[in-house]
C-alpha cells in the first residue's frame, strides 16, 4: 500500500486492466466470504470453550473432564416449558463435581439444587435470554430482548413459580408471601397465584363503624397522621395526609360511627376506674396473670418491645381508649368487633376495673398535646368522606356508608413479568424490575406525589422478601404445564360443633392453637389432644394453666372458666380430638409392672439419654428442650407415650424430637417408667 | 490489514464480556494515614447469596504505636458481585470505619479486603455466602439442631448445650468437625451418636429427615466451620 501522489492511482493499480480487475475482485470476494466463518471462529463462546480446555488440561482428571465436555453450540430444549437454553455452550463445567474448587466463571460447578440441571433448563430459574450466544445478550437486557438475569438475592422467586406452599429452602419467598397477606397488601391489590389461589389477607384491620365509642377524634387525628408515632409496631401505613385532610378524615370517622354496646354506654357517666398505686399494682399483676403479653407487646424501659404480636401494641393505650369502652371491651370483645382474635375472658367487675385502670395509666402526654381540633363542620365531614373513598380506607376497614372498593389497586398477578415499557422509573432507581418493585415498596410517593399507595414501615430484608414473592408472579408460571404446579395448602374451614364449639369460638382457641388444619401456630396443635392427656389433668390445666417446658415462656391464659364450661370443653376434647391411629385406652395400667418401670428407668437414663432433653428429677436432670416429665404420669395416657416414643413425628410432624424407631419392648418399658412419674408439688398442677 | 480486522473483531467480541470492575472511591479528604488495619467486628458472618450481612463490617486504622487514627481513608474491595455500602470513606473519632457488605451471587467463602494508606496497608476479612443447599441446612439446623449445638441463648430459645456431657460441638468448631469425614458426619446425623461410639445424647435423625435434608445439614456445617473445611484430595474418576 505504497502511497501515490496522484488520485486514482490505487484504483488504476487494482483495476487497471481486466486481469487485475479479475484478481482484485476475487480477493475482495474471498475476504467477504471469509467474514462469516471468521466471525464464527472468533465468537465468544468458542473463546470460552478454548479457555475451558486450557483449564481442564491442568487438572488430574483431565481425561474424564475432556470426555464429559461437549463442544460446539449446546442447547437444552423443552418445548412444553418454552425453554431453549444455550447457556451450557459456555458454562461447560456446571455438572462437573470435581470442579467444585473453580471460582472462575463461566466454568463453576452449579451448586446442589433439588432438581436435575437439565430437567428445566437454566432460564426457568435464572431468567436471561436462553437462545443468546453472547455474554451481553444472554445476561442483560437488550433492545430486542428485555429479560435480564435474576439477581441472586431474589433467587427464591424462581421456586415460587411452581411451589405455592412454603418450602424449607426458600425462607425469603415464604416470608414475602406471608408479608403480602399480613401487611395488608392484598386488601387493595388483587393477587392470584398461578395455581388459582387468590391470596387473602391474614391481618384483621378493625371495623371503624363504632369508632367514636372507642376513642377520641384527637387520637384518630394523631394516628392517621402518623401511626408509628403511637405504636412503633403498627401495621397501618403512613398516607402522608396534610393536617387539614387528617382533620377532615377524623371528623368523618367520628360522624359515621354508630353505637355498638348498650346504647346507654355513650351517654352514661363513665364508671370510676380503679386508681391509686395499689390498684395499679393489682392491675399490673392481673395483666401478667392473664398472660395478656402473649399477644400484646409493650415497650420496656430500654425501648424494646416485649410481648406477642397477635394483638395491637399497648405501650400508649391509655391515650387512645375511652375507659368506659375499654371496660366493655374486656368484658366482651366480640360485642364490638365480631372478627376479633381476642378471647372472651370471664373477668368479674372488679378484675375488669383493675385491668382497665392499669391500661388507662399507660399514657403518653406528648401524643395528643399538640392536637387541637375545632368542632367539625358539615363541609369538613363531607370532604373527609371523599378522602376516605379516594384513598381506599374501606379496602381494609369497615366504614358506615362507604363500600369496599373493587380492584382498588393494580392487579399484581403477573407483576414478575411486567414489561419495561410499562414501567416509569423515577430518578435514582436502576432500570431493572427488582429495583423498580423494591423502590415502589420502600417509597411509593417517590414515584409521584399524587400516588395513593401509602408508605409501610418495613425493614430492608422484608422489602427484599416482598420483592422476591412478587417476582415469582411471572407469565411463565402461568403458562407452565399444570402438572408441574405444587398447589398451595389451604387453611381448612374446620368448625367444632355444639356447645363446646361455641366455647372454643368464644375463647378464640384458634387464635393460637391449630385444630384439624385451622388456626394459629403459637401453641401446640390440639387435633389429637384427646388421645394424649388424662381427664383430671386436663380439667386442672383448663382451670389453672401451667407451662410444661422449663425454658418456654408460658402463653396460655387463664380464662376463669366455670366448672361446667371446663367439663364441656374437656368432654369434647377427650371424645372428638382423638387420633384414628390408636386407641387411647389400649394399654391397661395394670400391664405396666414395677419391674418393667425399673427396666424403663435404665433405658431412659443410659440407653436413650432422655435426660439430655427432659427433666424428671429437678435436682439432677437439666434437659431444657422437651417438656418436664416429673408429672407425665398424671398428664399423659400410656398409649400416647408408647406411640409417641415409637414415632413422635407421626403424631406431631415437625416436632423437635426425632423418630428413633424404638422397638416395642423398649417403648413399653419406657412407658411404664414415665407413667410412674406422678410428682405432686406445692406449686405444680395440683395447686389451686 | 487483516490483522487489524481480526483485532477489531476480537475487540468487538471481547467488549461484551468486559466486566465492570468496582473502582474504590478516590481517597479524597484523608487527613491522616495509618500503619495498621485491624478488624473490629463483622467477620465470619453468614448470609444467603446476594443478601446483606446482618452486621456491618467494622475495621479500625491504627498508627505505628497502636493508637486509633481519625480521618484516615479506608476503602473496601472484594471479588465480583460483593457489594459495599459505602465502599470507602474516612475513619471516625475512634479510628473506625463501617461498611454494610452484601454477599456475592455464588455460594462459599468470600473475601473482603479493606485497604488504607493508598492501598499499602491491607486487611483481609472472611465472610460466608450460603447457596440453596446450605440455606436448607440452616433452616433445619434452626429447627432441630441449634437447641443443643448453638451455645447462644435467646429469650425464645435457651441453649441446652451446657446441660450436656460431653458437650456437643458448635457447628463453627472447625478444629473438631473438620476431622470428621463427610460419610461419618452424615452417619452421625442419621444413626445418632451411640451408633458411632459417640455421645448417646445425640439422637438419630435418619427416620425424621430425608437423605437430601441430612446432606444439606452436612453442607451447612461444612460452610460455617472455622477454620474452613477443606475437602480431602481430588476424587479421581472411577474408570
Amino acid at each position: 500500500m505504497a502511497s501515490e501522489n496522484r488520485p486514482g492511482s490505487l484504483w488504476k493499480r487494482l483495476f487497471g486492466d481486466s486481469a487485475r480487475a479479475f484478481g482484485s475482485m476475487s480477493v475482495i470476494l474471498l475476504v467477504s466470504l471469509a467474514i462469516a466463518p471468521a466471525k464464527n471462529h472468533f465468537s465468544e463462546w468458542r473463546h470460552y470453550q478454548k479457555e475451558y480446555v486450557k483449564l481442564i488440561r491442568t487438572r488430574s482428571d483431565a481425561v474424564t473432564l475432556q470426555r464429559h465436555a461437549e463442544f460446539g453450540l449446546q442447547q437444552i430444549w423443552h418445548p412444553e416449558l418454552g425453554v431453549v437454553d444455550r447457556c451450557t455452550t459456555c458454562h461447560l463445567g456446571v455438572k462437573e463435581a470435581t470442579l467444585a474448587d473453580v471460582s472462575l466463571q463461566p466454568f463453576r460447578k452449579h451448586p446442589a439444587i433439588p432438581h436435575s440441571l437439565t430437567q428445566f433448563g437454566c432460564v426457568m430459574c435464572h431468567r436471561g435470554q436462553g437462545t443468546a450466544t453472547t455474554v451481553h445478550e444472554a445476561h442483560h437486557s437488550t433492545d430486542a430482548w428485555e429479560e435480564p438475569l435474576l439477581p441472586a438475592k431474589y433467587m427464591d422467586a424462581s421456586c415460587g413459580q411452581c411451589h405455592f406452599s412454603p418450602l424449607r429452602g426458600t425462607p425469603a419467598l415464604n416470608e414475602g408471601r406471608s408479608l403480602l397477606a399480613r401487611e395488608g397488601c392484598v386488601h387493595c391489590h388483587n393477587l392470584k397465584l398461578a395455581d388459582g389461589t387468590v391470596m387473602i389477607p391474614t391481618d384483621d384491620p378493625p371495623d371503624l363503624i363504632h369508632i367514636a365509642e372507642k376513642t377520641s377524634r384527637e387520637w384518630i387525628f394523631a394516628w392517621v397522621k402518623n401511626p408509628q408515632a403511637y405504636a412503633t409496631s403498627a401495621t397501618m401505613p403512613n398516607f402522608g395526609f396534610s393536617d387539614d385532610d387528617t382533620r377532615d378524615i377524623s371528623a368523618f370517622l367520628i360522624a359515621q360511627s354508630t353505637p355498638a354496646y348498650a346504647p346507654s354506654l355513650t351517654t352514661k357517666n363513665p364508671r370510676p376506674v380503679a386508681t391509686g398505686a395499689n390498684a395499679l399494682q393489682a392491675g399490673a399483676s392481673l395483666y401478667g396473670e392473664s398472660f395478656c403479653a402473649s399477644c400484646h407487646a409493650t415497650q420496656n424501659a430500654a425501648g424494646n418491645l416485649v410481648g406477642g404480636d397477635l394483638g395491637p401494641e399497648l405501650t400508649r393505650v391509655g391515650s387512645k381508649l375511652k375507659p368506659e369502652w375499654l371496660e366493655e371491651w374486656i368484658r366482651d370483645p366480640a360485642g364490638y368487633f365480631p372478627a376479633t382474635k381476642m378471647p372472651h375472658y370471664r373477668f368479674n367487675d372488679q378484675q375488669i376495673g383493675l385491668l382497665a385502670g392499669f391500661l388507662e395509666s399507660k399514657t403518653d402526654n406528648d401524643l395528643l398535646s399538640n392536637v387541637h381540633l375545632e368542632p367539625a363542620t358539615q363541609k369538613q365531614i363531607e370532604h373527609g368522606r371523599l378522602l376516605v373513598i379516594e384513598y381506599g380506607c374501606a379496602s381494609c376497614h369497615q366504614i358506615n356508608g362507604v363500600k369496599k372498593p373493587e380492584n382498588f389497586a393494580p392487579d399484581l398477578s403477573r407483576i414478575g413479568s411486567k414489561p419495561f415499557a410499562q414501567l416509569a422509573f423515577p430518578k435514582g432507581v436502576q432500570h431493572t424490575l427488582p429495583d423498580y418493585i423494591t423502590a415502589k415498596i420502600a417509597n411509593p410517593r417517590g414515584f409521584g406525589s399524587s400516588l395513593k399507595m401509602p408508605k409501610f414501615t418495613l425493614a430492608p430484608t422484608q422489602i427484599d422478601a416482598l420483592t422476591t414473592s412478587l417476582l415469582a408472579l411471572t407469565e411463565r408460571a402461568n403458562t407452565l404445564p399444570a402438572s408441574l404446579r405444587i398447589a398451595a395448602e389451604h387453611e381448612s374451614h374446620y368448625q367444632p360443633a355444639g356447645k363446646a364449639g361455641q366455647l372454643i369460638n368464644d375463647l378464640r382457641c384458634f387464635s393460637c392453637h391449630r385444630i384439624s388444619g385451622r388456626g394459629g401456630d403459637m401453641a401446640p396443635d390440639l387435633s389429637w389432644e384427646g388421645s394424649s392427656v388424662q381427664r383430671p389433668w386436663l380439667l386442672e390445666f383448663l382451670k389453672n394453666p401451667n407451662t410444661l417446658r422449663p425454658t418456654l415462656i408460658r402463653r396460655m391464659p387463664k380464662f376463669n372458666l366455670s366448672d361446667a364450661e371446663i367439663n364441656t370443653l374437656a368432654d369434647y376434647i377427650l371424645t372428638v380430638y382423638e387420633t384414628p391411629s390408636f386407641d387411647r385406652d389400649s394399654i391397661p395400667p395394670a400391664s405396666l409392672t414395677p419391674q418393667l418401670a425399673e427396666q424403663g428407668k435404665q433405658l431412659f437414663y443410659s440407653k436413650y439419654n432422655c435426660q439430655s432433653c427432659h427433666i424428671v428429677d429437678a435436682q439432677k436432670d437439666k434437659g431444657y428442650i422437651g417438656p418436664v416429665l416429673s408429672q407425665a404420669g398424671l398428664r399423659l395416657t400410656p398409649a400416647w407415650i408408647f406411640e409417641w416414643l415409637k414415632d413422635p413425628q407421626a403424631l406431631r410432624p415437625g416436632t423437635i424430637e426425632p423418630s428413633q424407631h424404638i422397638d416395642d419392648a423398649d417403648a413399653m418399658a419406657l412407658t411404664a417408667y414415665i407413667m410412674t412419674l406422678k410428682l405432686r408439688t406445692k406449686q405444680g398442677a395440683s395447686k389451686q | 490489514m487483516k490483522a487489524r480486522a481480526i483485532l477489531l473483531i476480537l475487540a468487538l467480541g471481547m467488549s461484551g464480556c468486559a466486566r465492570k470492575t468496582a473502582t474504590p472511591p478516590a481517597s479524597t479528604g484523608a487527613s491522616a494515614v495509618g500503619a495498621a488495619l485491624v478488624s473490629v467486628s463483622g467477620d465470619k458472618q453468614v448470609a444467603r447469596i446476594g443478601t446483606a450481612l446482618d452486621q456491618p463490617v467494622v475495621v479500625q486504622v491504627n498508627d505505628a504505636q497502636g493508637t486509633a487514627v481519625q480521618g484516615a481513608s479506608v476503602s473496601f474491595s472484594g471479588e465480583p458481585g460483593v457489594k459495599f455500602d459505602p465502599g470507602g470513606g474516612l475513619t471516625d473519632a475512634s479510628g473506625q470505619f463501617a461498611s454494610q457488605v452484601s454477599a456475592p451471587g455464588m455460594s462459599g467463602r468470600f473475601l473482603v479486603v479493606a485497604a488504607t494508606n493508598g492501598g499499602k496497608v491491607q486487611l483481609t476479612i472472611d465472610e460466608i455466602a450460603l447457596g440453596y443447599e446450605e440455606t436448607l441446612g440452616r433452616q433445619l439446623n434452626a429447627q432441630y439442631c441449634a437447641r443443643c449445638h448453638d451455645p447462644e441463648s435467646t429469650p425464645d430459645r435457651v441453649s441446652n448445650m451446657d446441660n450436656l456431657d460431653p458437650k456437643p460441638h458448635a457447628f463453627t468448631e472447625g478444629e473438631a468437625l473438620n476431622k470428621i469425614s463427610d460419610a461419618d458426619l452424615i452417619a452421625i446425623i442419621s444413626h445418632g451418636g451411640a451408633a458411632l461410639n459417640k455421645s448417646a445424647s445425640m439422637p438419630p435423625f435418619g427416620y425424621t429427615l430425608s437423605k437430601t435434608d441430612i446432606q444439606a445439614l452436612s453442607s451447612y456445617i461444612r460452610a460455617v466451620c472455622d477454620p474452613p473445611y477443606r475437602a480431602p484430595g481430588r476424587v479421581y474418576a472411577s474408570r
